[in-house]
């Protein structure tokens, strides 16, 4: 039996503030996720989701509980590359085309030339960009901008991938063609997946499991579990009873329930 | 497209130029022998040939001796003094250029180091060139290292180094901070260092903010190099011989004008070069907003 790519316990991070007792952004919280899982976190605005993806990454060291990433420190698994990761803004240097952004791990680590070609070659059929290698990202639109950073990182062929709302920014429209995309690529690069999003028919349709999370302070409230077959994610997914079902399983979780609406979380 | 832009950009360059001369001639033809006097005081000056001598003038008299009747032409003689202004200026915004960088990396990395310089680089600039030059002279003599000795020249340099590392110094810290948060925590998932992560993201990023900072530096070095030669009394530069030309304005009106238009020359040169230094790095200036 392997390790899990995420292993939560009893994690606690408190921001200490300047006077009183502080910010207790996450507490007591326990959640595992399995290889080639994808893992979806929802709450509403400040219930720490994106804290808890940055302590995952090692971006930041939680101030009690255990965590561990393929059964090692966050610490180990970020130096081994174990994980790649997306934020809300593509974050792609604008000094380098898009091959250059794509392979700005691989460059930093030094990997050969030859084999950095292979790789971007092969992640931008993926991300369907092989005509803009040589683009820089101010030429691109939105969408495309975030599918170059979704390349670049798994550029290192990691078994995790950690996102932070990564479509956030996007239009409904583009949004729908990514996460349509985002399964394909998952299903082709069996990465394990922590996902933030805001969105409970996001959420839903893409992850194994929903992960629904409180503020103040920041715990897990329910773990639903979709419970879709692979293969099951496509178009007419989102026309399908299951789908709603998990919706509305979502929402209500999030809201206990019959409350009519939390803030920060989008009912579309 | 970037042609197009730039020829054009010449060319109302070049009309600049000519709408400035035709003002001149006309104001010569036109304006009241007086000058245009405001409450007793001239506002424009007197139109005769003494205050005012023709353009062509100033022209011809290039191709005249210096001095004297025969000798080198006062065009041969400017240009030389350009010329060695020019060196000394170069070598005093090479110099300000890396000490404004040095600062700007170490306020970048150490957080107390820029509380603790940064008040001294602006109060800096606050003392006036005229105090200075004296004091850098002073100083400078005492220097002999092997046989190196400290030379007025050196002095001027370091006069015009010292106006030219402030911008670059605010430029370049301004520039090395630029950088989002994202792209931080990138290089940090990455296991980069901060040497890496200054050659890869920071000095990239801050480029952008340098180049506007080197074309300050030069035009200070070059402003400083002047004044510097003027008040240290550096014989053979572009600033002694606006001053000594000046004096002979009575008898030969037109020539006085010749090392003024050297010395914006000089200063054009500098902004030339820094023009060119950023077609070098046009790959990293796509964040720049069109200006
Ligand atoms: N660096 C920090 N210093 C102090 N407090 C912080 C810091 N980062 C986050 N917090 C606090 O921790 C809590 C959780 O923040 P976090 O960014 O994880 O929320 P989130 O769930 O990602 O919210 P959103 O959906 O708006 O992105 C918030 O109350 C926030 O104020
Ligand atoms: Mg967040």
């Amino acid at each position: 039996m392997s390790s899990p790519a995420v292993h939560v316990a009893g994690l606690e991070r408190v921001f200490p503030a300047r006077r009183g007792p502080g910010v207790t952004a996450l507490a007591g919280v326990d959640l595992d996720v399995a290889p080639g899982e994808f893992v979806s976190l929802i709450g509403p605005s400040g219930c720490g989701k994106s804290t808890l993806l940055r302590l995952i990454a090692d971006l930041d060291t939680p101030t009690a509980g255990t965590l561990e990433v393929f059964g090692k420190t966050a610490r180990q698994a970020r130096r081994d590359q174990d994980y790649g990761i997306a934020f809300q803004q593509a974050g792609l240097l604008p000094w380098l085309t898009v091959t250059g952004n794509i392979e700005l791990p691989l460059t930093l680590h030094k990997i050969g030339r030859r084999e950095r070609q292979t790789k971007v070659a092969e992640l931008l059929e993926l991300i369907g960009l092989t005509d803009f290698a040589g683009s820089y990202p101010d030429q691109l639109s939105g969408g495309m901008q975030q599918r170059v950073a979704i390349a670049r990182a798994l550029a290192e062929s990691p078994r995790l991938l950690l996102m932070d709302e990564p479509f956030g920014a996007l239009d409904e429209m583009t949004r729908e063609r990514m996460q349509n995309e985002l399964v394909r690529i998952c299903a082709e690069t069996r990465a394990a997946v922590v996902f933030v999003t805001h969105s409970i028919p996001e959420a839903v349709f893409l992850s194994d499991r929903v992960v629904v999370m409180s503020p103040r302070p920041g715990r897990i409230v329910d773990v639903v579990d979709v419970a879709l077959r692979p293969g099951e994610r496509d178009e007419a997914l989102r026309e399908d009873a299951t789908f709603f079902a998990g919706v509305a399983r979502v929402r209500e979780a999030l809201h206990g329930t019959s409350v009519p609406s939390a803030r920060g979380v989008e009912h579309r | 497209m970037a042609a197009v832009r730039r020829t054009r950009t010449l060319l109302l360059g070049l009309l600049g130029l000519v709408v400035l001369a035709a003002a001149w001639e006309i104001y010569k033809a036109v304006g009241p022998e007086s000058g245009v006097l405001l409450g007793g005081r001239a506002v424009l000056p007197r139109t005769g040939d003494r205050a005012m001598p023709h353009l062509s003038e100033m022209v011809t008299r290039l191709g005249d001796p210096a001095v004297g009747r025969r000798g080198d032409p006062l065009w041969l003689a400017v240009l030389r003094a350009c010329l060695f202004s020019l060196r000394i200026a170069a070598t005093g915004w090479v110099v300000g250029v890396l000490v404004g960088l040095g600062l700007a990396l170490l306020m970048q990395r150490l957080r107390l180091a820029e509380a603790a310089v940064l008040p001294w680089v602006v109060l800096s600039q606050t003392v006036p060139l005229i105090a200075i030059a004296p004091l850098v002279r002073r100083w400078g003599a005492q220097i002999t290292i092997g046989s190196f000795t400290w030379s007025s020249e050196n002095s001027v340099a370091v006069i015009a180094a010292y106006l030219a590392f402030f911008p670059v110094a605010v430029g370049v810290l301004r520039g090395l901070k630029s950088p989002d948060q994202t792209h931080l925590d990138l290089m940090h998932t990455y296991g980069v260092g901060w040497w890496r992560t200054l050659f890869r993201l920071r000095l990239p990023a801050s480029v952008p903010y340098l180049l506007p900072a080197l074309r300050l530096a030069a035009a200070s070095a070059v402003i400083g190099t002047v004044v510097a030669e003027v008040s240290i009394g550096l014989r053979g530069g572009i600033g002694r011989m606006i001053i000594e030309y000046a004096q002979s304005a009575g008898g030969d009106p037109a020539k006085p004008w010749a090392p003024i238009a050297g010395a914006v020359a000089i200063g054009l040169a500098a902004a030339g070069f820094v023009v060119l230094l950023g077609l070098l790095l046009r790959p990293y200036r796509r964040a720049e907003v069109p200006a």
